[in-house]
């Protein structure tokens, strides 16, 4: 029977959570890293045991652990992050230039293909990759280097490569996003990037139509329809039928088109969900009520997803790499919350369970499904 | 030999438990001593000086024999007492509060 293993990472360590097929039972192990910011584990694809998890700390900087045996033991590896050639300038938030520091890694991204090759996107905002593992890292500097990064700033949680999509139909080409740059795309194994914003509107910059400056909150595909992508904005729920050449709002009946996440279920590359979330600053659903939308037409028209999640006296937040599916049938669909629940629908869902209570803060949320 | 102290994290991070003994080439200072701390202990490398600019990390601060001794320059002697094993080197994180 198949098994699902779920990574989480939270403000002070990780957990990982598991289950058989039914994904009725779960067990947990943890908190690996106490005490350290996790901000992301993932395991490749190719290699289910092989994970990887960007470990930090204010106090310490960064760290990469590796695990081969689906995270039971890790060892630490590489953790120079160094830009290539001079850092240069992006904007601060006075906009005034700033020069390019490394803070921490917010996603890894293993390859498709190869366990020991895997991205990392990181604050401030750069693209670097490793092939041995994790031990050394390096810039693909075209990203970063793109004549639009001097008008880069960060968003309120800083300038963070947050999300990396890899076409699995075309090993040439990458989806990478920024907040609060934009989306941007490369055709060429990440040599050369183009932003891919136009459609978005941002009330929030000088120019709300800018080629770069808006902050995507998330970005999302479907493995199987690579052309298209759906996207959380800074408001706005927003779909690409071009491969981000254009993009179209799709927030629809939603009840605010502001919030972090945005998934595909794993069979049904049209049906999508968010979680909205009341803003200006307040980041927490509205009317006290936690509810995932559904959409099952690529957006535009949503259901409210509520069975299992409270209704009530809920002001708990899900962040941007915080929900994630899984490939059984029916597909499961996972979310944890700056609360410390880790919520999961094992059909697709329409029901909801909290698998986890009482965790730190919940940074991000992956999901393997296993033989 | 020069002891040093390090923070919970870092003890847990290189696996090891109580002080650091090291042998540290003369002439002993942050330098020298970071040096063969992170040559005993790679993967403490980054985690008390930026791996480029060698700066000490902000969150941290350096004390032997009751002295501050995180703003004296990389390359300044360390106080005779930490050179003799006397007293040990002692890395500090900031404290956080809730």
């Amino acid at each position: 029977m198949s098994k699902v293993r779920v990574l989480v990472g939270t403000r002070k360590g990780g957990f990982i959570v598991t289950s058989d097929g039914k994904r009725q039972n779960w067990d947990i192990s943890g908190p690996h890293f106490g005490g350290w910011e996790i901000y992301h584990i993932k395991g490749s694809p190719v290699d289910p045991n092989r994970l990887y998890a960007s470990q930090s700390s204010s106090w310490f900087g960064q760290v990469i652990e590796r695990s081969n045996d689906g995270g039971k033991s890790w060892e630490a590896v590489g953790n120079e992050f160094k830009y290539e050639g001079l850092p240069g300038t992006h904007q601060w938030y006075d906009g005034t230039p700033h020069p390019w520091e490394f803070k921490r890694v917010w996603h890894l991204e293993p390859s498709l293909d190869d366990p020991d090759k895997v991205f990392a996107g990181v604050e401030d905002a750069a693209l670097f990759q490793t092939v041995d593992g994790g031990k050394t890292w390096q810039e693909i500097p075209g990203l970063r280097q793109h004549h639009s990064g001097t008008k880069w700033a960060p968003g309120a949680g800083g300038m963070c490569l947050h999300t990396i999509l890899l076409d699995p139909h075309d090993p040439g080409r990458m989806y990478i996003a920024i907040s609060a740059a934009g989306a941007f795309r490369s055709d060429d194994f990440g040599k050369t990037w183009r932003p891919i914003n136009q459609g978005l509107r941002s009330e929030y910059i000088p120019d709300p139509t800018a080629e770069v400056g808006h902050c995507v909150h998330r970005i999302a595909m479907h493995p199987s329809h690579p052309n298209v992508l759906f996207m959380q904005k800074h408001w706005d729920v927003m779909r690409s039928d071009n491969a981000g050449d254009s993009w179209q709002e799709v927030s629809g009946n939603l009840p605010t088109d502001f919030g972090f996440p945005i998934e595909v279920h794993s069979h049904e590359p049209e049906t999508i969900y968010v979680v909205p979330i009341k803003s200006d600053s307040e980041h927490y659903p509205p009317d006290g009520k936690l509810r995932v939308f559904r959409s099952r037409k690529g957006g535009m028209e949503w259901e409210a997803l509520t069975n299992g999640l409270p209704q009530r006296d809920c002001y708990v937040n899900v962040l941007r790499n915080a929900m994630a599916v899984d490939s059984l049938d029916a597909c499961g669909v996972y979310f944890g919350t700056t609360g410390g629940q880790v919520y999961a629908s094992a059909d697709a869902g329409d029901n909801w369970v909290s698998i986890v209570q009482n965790l730190p803060p919940v940074l991000s949320v992956e999901v393997q499904t296993l033989p | 030999m020069i002891r040093v102290f390090l923070p919970a994290h870092l003890r847990s991070l290189a696996k090891i438990e109580g002080e650091v003994t090291l042998e540290v080439r003369h002439p002993v200072t942050q330098r020298s001593l970071m040096d063969a701390l992170e040559a005993r202990f790679p993967v403490l490398r980054g985690t008390i000086r930026d791996h480029v600019s060698q700066k000490r990390r902000p969150f941290l601060r350096f004390f032997a024999s009751q002295e501050d001794l995180s703003h004296e320059g990389l390359d300044t002697l360390l106080p005779d007492t930490v050179v003799s094993g006397q007293e040990a080197f002692l890395i500090i994180g900031s404290v956080a509060g809730g």
